[in-house]
């Protein structure tokens, strides 16, 4: 889900810096108040873990392809949230810059998507409130923490998905990047990362119970049970798995349901964009219309080509558009020569 | 070779690149890193048709490359993750935009395509940016002058430490990835009876390592941030040159320079 630079606009790469950047420095200043010093080699080392970690492939039963480890609510669930959101901004940081994995100005927008989600919502929405309730049981009860521990990753897992592929539509369509009508974008990424987020919460469900079994200190708003006693059964567990899976999926119908088929929305129905019915079969119709239309229209005005077939009858506009064309060409051919100059300047290397 | 060790290897890569000399090396990194946002938010701003202007953009990179010795094709591994992405976006440009821009005979150029060529352009030019940014300069110089921009000294020193420990767990999970699959042949993943400990085990050591770690490096002096030696200040020569490359590059940005150059041969 990692957003490209190529699929932002400057504005909107530099608002979502902006916000980033703002949860970076609410989350720099509640981290001084409890002795960041003391938190930084654990978080250094968690944020490595989840990188080497995202590298893991998880068989998925069933099916023959592979999941991966939602990073945001573990680190979040094993740090804070402030943490957490600091190492998960590293995380990102180090996959943008050394594995282009994202892009630089794209960065602010994927922190947002991923750890801003991840960590705050995650966090403040799902873990906590589900960890503090008596959902399952008593609040100190064993068998009652553990359901809330994969009930709260599962859920997170979906719901901060869902919202930073919501996003990650949302920044592409206000940079206007793409054509794709905005009911079809979101119902192409969002049913793609509800299965992706199920998966990854069920992934994450598990090291975080294995967590739970060992280390129970380590997890944030989890209270220690004295024994260990009356763990659950894996059969028990799947058939908790099941019923979450039947919410999930029950909503997921409701919500279809109500938006039937994005694409036929937006093929045949839009009346904001001045079309009521048939856009694909009437294109002309469409095309007089739209604003996008009517930017290509201005454009063409004054770079239309070759005055024979195209609508305007002018020289100097006809002469822009191809000078662009052998432009482009020689600016190529500045760049081969750049090369071979440069190979033939540099000193070769002694073996 | 797997994933891990992969990125293992390119982590080493980049390191010796960066570790390489050259006048573009040895450029203060603080004028390159604002140069590098400049070049990059110049390139995020050409119309979606504006495939023309923008191609003269390619020079500076290839220009960049070459001065410093880094193999383009070096850079061009890395699109695989940023590519697929932009074109999943860009080509559905095609289906939805239907302008007609340029007619050349029977063929014509629709906006869709031509934008969805921008669009791939823009992704490619942005990489190749970033990472002569970060071939030429190397992770410890970056967060120096990260921190001479005052930039947080928790984000800097927690990007550095993870950084260094980065390579270590990754050893350790592609140890014990390997060994999983010699006693699992034939299996692609981790099954899921094992999702849990598998990666429980690690991050239950990793959490005692972390510990440790914070106790040598109290032994040693830490108290709250590292000191940064390898990076001098900018000298005015430096920063002189980077305003006129800035220059060069809003420039190129306001005028068409493919087009004056074709217009010179076609009359």
């Amino acid at each position: 889900m990692h957003m490209a630079d190529a699929l932002l606009s400057p504005a909107v790469a530099t608002v979502m810096y902006a916000a980033s950047g703002t949860a970076a420095a609410i989350s720099i200043n509640r981290l001084k108040k409890d002795e960041e010093h003391s938190k930084l080699p654990v978080m250094a080392v968690s944020a490595a873990m989840i990188f080497a970690g995202q590298m893991i492939n998880y068989t998925i039963p069933g099916t023959g392809s592979s999941g991966h480890l939602c990073g945001g609510m573990l680190l979040s669930a094993l740090l804070g949230p402030y943490a957490g959101f600091l190492s998960m901004i590293v995380v990102l940081a180090i996959q943008c810059l050394f594995f282009a994995d994202g892009g630089l100005m794209a960065l602010g927008a994927n922190v947002w998507n991923m750890a801003f989600y991840g960590c705050f919502v995650g966090y403040f929405l799902i873990w906590r409130p589900i960890m503090r309730s008596q959902l399952f049981g008593a609040s100190d009860d064993h068998n009652a923490q553990r359901l809330r521990i994969i009930l709260a990753s599962v859920l997170g897992c979906v719901i901060t998905l869902q919202l930073g592929a919501f996003s990650v539509v949302l920044e592409t369509t206000f940079s206007g990047i793409t054509e794709l009508p905005f009911g079809t974008f979101c119902g192409l990424m969002l049913p793609i990362h509800l299965a992706v987020g199920f998966v990854e919460g069920l992934i994450t469900a598990a090291v975080l119970t294995f967590v739970y079994e060992s280390r129970p200190e380590l997890l944030q708003e989890v209270t220690p049970t004295k024994d260990g006693a009356g763990k659950l059964s894996l059969n028990q567990t799947v058939a908790i798995l099941a019923v979450v899976t039947c919410l999930v999926g029950g909503g997921l119908s409701l919500y279809a349901s109500s938006n039937p088929d994005g694409l036929e929305w937006a093929l045949f129905g839009n009346a904001e964009a001045g079309y009521k019915e048939n856009m694909g079969l009437d294109e002309e119709n469409y095309g007089v219309s739209s604003t996008a239309a009517e930017t290509a229209a201005g454009i063409q005005e004054t770079t239309s080509f070759l005055p024979d077939y195209a609508f305007k009858d002018n020289d100097s506009a006809a002469g822009t558009t191809v000078s662009g064309l052998v432009g482009s060409a020689m600016v190529a051919g500045a760049a081969v020569l750049i090369c071979l100059a440069g190979g033939f300047f540099r000193p070769k290397k002694t073996a | 070779m797997n994933k891990i060790d992969q990125a293992l290897y390119e982590f080493r890569e980049m390191d010796e690149l960066a570790d390489q000399d050259s006048l573009v090396h040895r450029f203060s990194v603080l004028p390159k890193v604002l140069l590098t946002i400049l070049y990059i938010l110049i390139v995020l701003s050409f119309h979606k048709y504006d495939l023309s202007s923008l191609s003269v953009m390619i020079l500076f990179p290839v220009f960049f490359y070459q001065m410093s010795g880094i193999p383009l094709r070096k850079c061009f591994y890395k699109l695989r993750f940023v590519l697929p992405l932009v074109m999943a976006v860009g080509i559905l440009n095609p289906l939805f935009d239907h302008t007609v821009i340029l007619r050349i005979g029977s063929f014509s150029l629709t906006g869709g395509w031509l934008s969805m060529f921008t669009l791939m352009l823009k992704g490619i030019l942005s990489l190749t940016a970033s990472f002569l940014l970060v071939a030429t300069s190397g992770i410890a110089r970056i967060c120096a002058a990260l921190r001479r921009i005052h930039v947080p000294s928790v984000l800097v020193t927690l990007l550095l430490l993870t950084y260094r420990y980065i390579t270590v767990l990754s050893e350790e999970v592609s140890v014990m990835s390997n060994a999983y699959h010699l006693r699992a042949p034939r299996q692609k993943g981790i099954e899921y009876s094992a999702w849990g400990s598998f990666l429980g085990q690690l991050l239950l050591r990793s959490m005692d390592r972390a510990e440790e770690i914070y106790q040598a490096m109290l032994l040693r002096g830490f108290h709250g941030h590292f000191h940064y030696t390898d990076e001098r200040p900018a000298t005015w020569k430096e920063w002189l040159t980077a305003l006129l490359i800035g220059a060069l590059i809003v420039f190129c940005r306001y005028y068409n320079v493919a087009s004056f150059l074709g217009s010179l041969f076609m009359r």
